[in-house]
């Protein structure tokens, strides 16, 4: 036997260092099974939101002390059984739904200047997020964020329950000039939102592609024909600085939490 | 026909050449603007009021920058390298050789376009928009499709290990990057995950914790294995131990994104899947590590006088910590400190800076030699003070991040006497400056390396050139 055909591992391993087909399949194969394992999981478990034609969100049970299931149209706003049937009529703590036409237009301008970057808005289980950030955020609460903005890094605050926390004055200043109210920031000064028309076609766009989306679609019933057509009135002529103010004071007022529940599971 | 012997003619080489000019100038340029967005959190007048220079618009810059084209083109450099020298054959196809150089060189334009614009997809890492998305897609393909016909034409018997790593890379990315940027258009500039929320975020994290380890831990563990045994004139230290790093790594890695998300409103069995199977991976990534170290038995006194074989050793260390860290990290106790601190920032850095861009130079300089066929460097003491200058500042980086991450995440969480929290947000925010600017400081010194880098690859090319031209008149004559 030649030096060349000598094994030095296992039959397999000498097998497969010798064939480029085989080399290729097994690596395929190997690199493969840990995302399925972990990713595939979280579109058919309950407390993952994934709710597409399913008000029970894959039987998701959140329960309070008593071990009675809290409803899930306390959880996510269904117009159905909600006493408020429009999103114009919806109030804080109906439930989560999905995004205002201004506040969608708001939340454009959030990710193109990448915000998230610098912003988290996912509040963690533990005393000093929720005395400093509110409740800690639950899956359903972003169920309607497509390309979602939990962020990775807080060189600022969270901004996950931001609504209601400042007035809109308040933001229109700290957006424009943020040294002007907080002094220690080091935030960039965006004044120039101000000068920025919203983009009406790309806003009305986006409702249209959210209804179409193959997971978690923003219902029809939510975003109808009509209210989709009235969006760009609504639009039109607001600026860039008015949209992501909206989009802020729209953050985490959705769910009216209760005592002693736990919603993670 | 000294140059010549130095690279032989069967082999395609000058697209290598190539991507290692364009890998040097891409470090340069991406460090640089690494240290200007670093320094717009240390003196934010520096974001000048400009939209396409705010810090949310130049960060996706500089990150797709270091790794999509210094890394991109230092892993197409000297993955072309290695699979020909590796397999004694020519590229598959040459011509798809150039047209992915040209193809990759193109996407990196638009990314320096698109992203000051504004035009992002919103996931980090991954925030070029659709059409460039596609066009990744394709370049990617042709790259790996080539690389891999070219392992099959080898006319040696075995595949060796660089080309495992490599091959695993171009499978893993393929699969990353075409399911993690499934989105709908709105228009030419702008999409949306067809994913959302918890989903959303599980997808992007076994993308982005993918994209370093099978990108810029797999590729560059390629060029590991194949130039510190060159480097150091000696064999891999063990055959078997490199069989195990593989297929752990490989099986392995894919698992660990989920560690990104402990304590979010993802699963909690996810995190701690992702968590449990990165501390299994210290295993293999230090028996990775050893294998390199270990390949210098014998050959330690060429340290002495070796400055790149110094690159290629100080990037195994800090592999080797960057990948204990990272377990360490993933435990959920400390992760509830060091999540969305700076500590993450540290780490992503003493990997990128310690491990990545060291061992990528180390493979540069190597090349550069053999490319054009010179037996030294222009200067082989700027090797040396590029050297330095890299640790030293990688050092300032990671030490810097350390201690303002960990006190970012005591501040957030300490409370006084009272039971009130003993700090506002923005205390913690002041309290940052000087880790800031000292971070700023030692990307710096990083990023004046490499010019310094740049310089001497110039001048030796420059030198080779003149002297074939020089030597080869005489015989025209």
């Amino acid at each position: 036997m030649s030096d060349h055909d000598k094994i030095y591992s296992t039959q397999l391993q000498d097998k497969t260092e010798r064939s480029t087909l085989l080399m290729f399949v097994l690596t395929a194969i190997a690199v493969a099974i840990g995302g399925i394992v972990e990713i595939v999981p979280l579109f058919y478990l309950p407390n993952t939101a994934m709710c597409q034609n399913d008000p029970t969100c894959n039987n998701t049970q959140h329960k309070d002390l008593n071990g009675n299931v809290i409803p899930m149209d306390k959880i996510i706003w269904n117009p159905a059984t909600s006493a408020h049937k429009t999103l114009d009529d919806w109030q804080p703590g109906d439930g989560v739904r999905p995004y205002k036409p201004l506040e969608l237009a708001g939340r454009n301008v959030y990710i193109r200047e990448g915000c998230f970057l610098c912003h988290s808005q996912m509040i963690r289980p533990f005393r000093d997020e929720k005395d400093r950030y509110g409740h800690y955020s639950i899956a359903e609460e972003s169920m309607y964020d497509h390309t979602y903005q939990w962020g990775s890094k807080r060189t600022g605050p969270d901004l996950a329950r931001l609504a209601g926390k400042y007035s809109d004055e308040w933001h229109r200043r700290h957006l424009m000039y943020p040294r002007d109210v907080v002094p220690e920031s080091v935030m960039p000064n965006y004044f120039w939102l101000n000068d920025k028309k919203v983009d009406v076609a790309e806003t009305v766009e986006t409702m249209k592609v959210l209804t179409i989306m193959p997971f978690n679609p923003v219902p029809k019933t939510i975003y109808t024909d009509a209210y989709i057509a009235g969006a760009a009135a609504e639009l039109e002529g607001k600026t860039d600085l008015e949209a992501l103010i909206a989009f802020l004071q729209s953050l985490g007022n959705h769910v009216k939490f209760e005592e002693g529940v736990n919603y993670r599971d | 026909m000294e140059a010549n012997q130095a690279t032989p003619v069967k082999y395609d080489m000058e697209v290598v050449r190539w991507f290692t000019i364009a890998a040097a100038i891409y470090a340069c340029v991406g460090t640089l603007i690494g240290v200007y967005v670093a320094s717009e959190l240390a003196w934010p007048f520096l974001n000048f009021d400009l939209e396409w220079i705010t810090f949310g618009r130049l960060r996706p810059l500089h990150t797709n920058a270091v790794i999509f084209a210094f890394g991109g083109c230092a892993l197409m450099a000297t993955g072309f390298y290695i699979v020909q020298r590796t397999g004694a054959t020519k590229l598959w196809s040459n011509g798809l050789a150039w047209a992915t150089f040209i193809g990759w060189n193109l996407i990196i334009v638009s990314a320096v376009i698109t992203l000051p614009l504004g035009w992002t997809s919103g996931k980090e890492y991954a925030e070029l928009e659709w059409p460039i998305d596609i066009a990744i897609a394709v370049v990617w393909l042709m790259y790996g499709f080539n690389y891999i016909m070219t392992i099959g034409i080898r006319k040696t018997s075995h595949i060796y290990v660089s080309n495992w790593f490599t091959m695993g890379m171009i499978v893993m990315i393929t699969y990353l990057h075409v399911v993690n940027s499934m989105a709908i258009p709105v228009s030419m500039t702008n999409s949306f995950s067809i994913y959302s929320g918890v989903q959303d975020a599980m997808i992007q994290w076994w993308w982005g914790h993918n994209a370093v380890g099978f990108y810029l831990t797999g590729g560059f563990l390629a060029i590991m294995y194949y130039f510190v045994p060159k480097q150091a004139g000696r064999p891999v230290f063990s055959y078997r131990l490199s069989v195990l790093h593989f297929w752990a790594l490989t099986f392995g890695y894919v698992w660990l994104g989920a560690h990104h998300l402990q304590y979010t409103a993802l699963p909690d069995w996810t995190g701690s899947l992702g968590a449990a199977v990165s501390l299994a991976m210290i295993i293999p990534s230090w028996g990775g590590a050893m294998n390199g170290m270990m390949t210098l038995s014998g050959a330690w006194d060429r340290l002495r006088t070796d400055y790149i074989l110094r690159f290629l050793v100080v990037a195994l260390a800090f592999y080797a910590m960057s990948t204990f860290e990272g377990p360490v990290m993933s435990i959920k106790t400390v992760n509830a400190l060091s999540h969305y601190t700076d500590w993450t920032v540290g780490h992503v850095h003493s990997g990128a800076l310690g491990w990545m861009a060291m061992v990528a130079y180390g493979a540069i300089y190597h090349m550069i030699k053999k490319l054009w066929g010179v037996e030294k460097m222009y200067s082989e003491g700027l090797v040396n003070v590029h050297f330095w200058l890299a640790t030293i500042g990688t050092v300032v980086y990671v030490v810097a991040m350390w201690v303002s991450g960990i006190m970012q995440g005591l501040m957030w969480r300490d409370y006084d006497e009272y039971g009130t929290l003993t700090y506002t947000f923005v205390e913690s925010v002041s309290a940052m400056h000087p880790y800031y600017a000292m971070r700023a400081i030692g990307g710096l010194i990083f990023n004046i390396g490499t010019w310094i880098a740049l310089y001497n690859i110039v001048m030796t090319v420059r030198t080779a050139s003149s002297a074939r031209s020089a030597s080869a008149v005489p015989a025209n004559a």
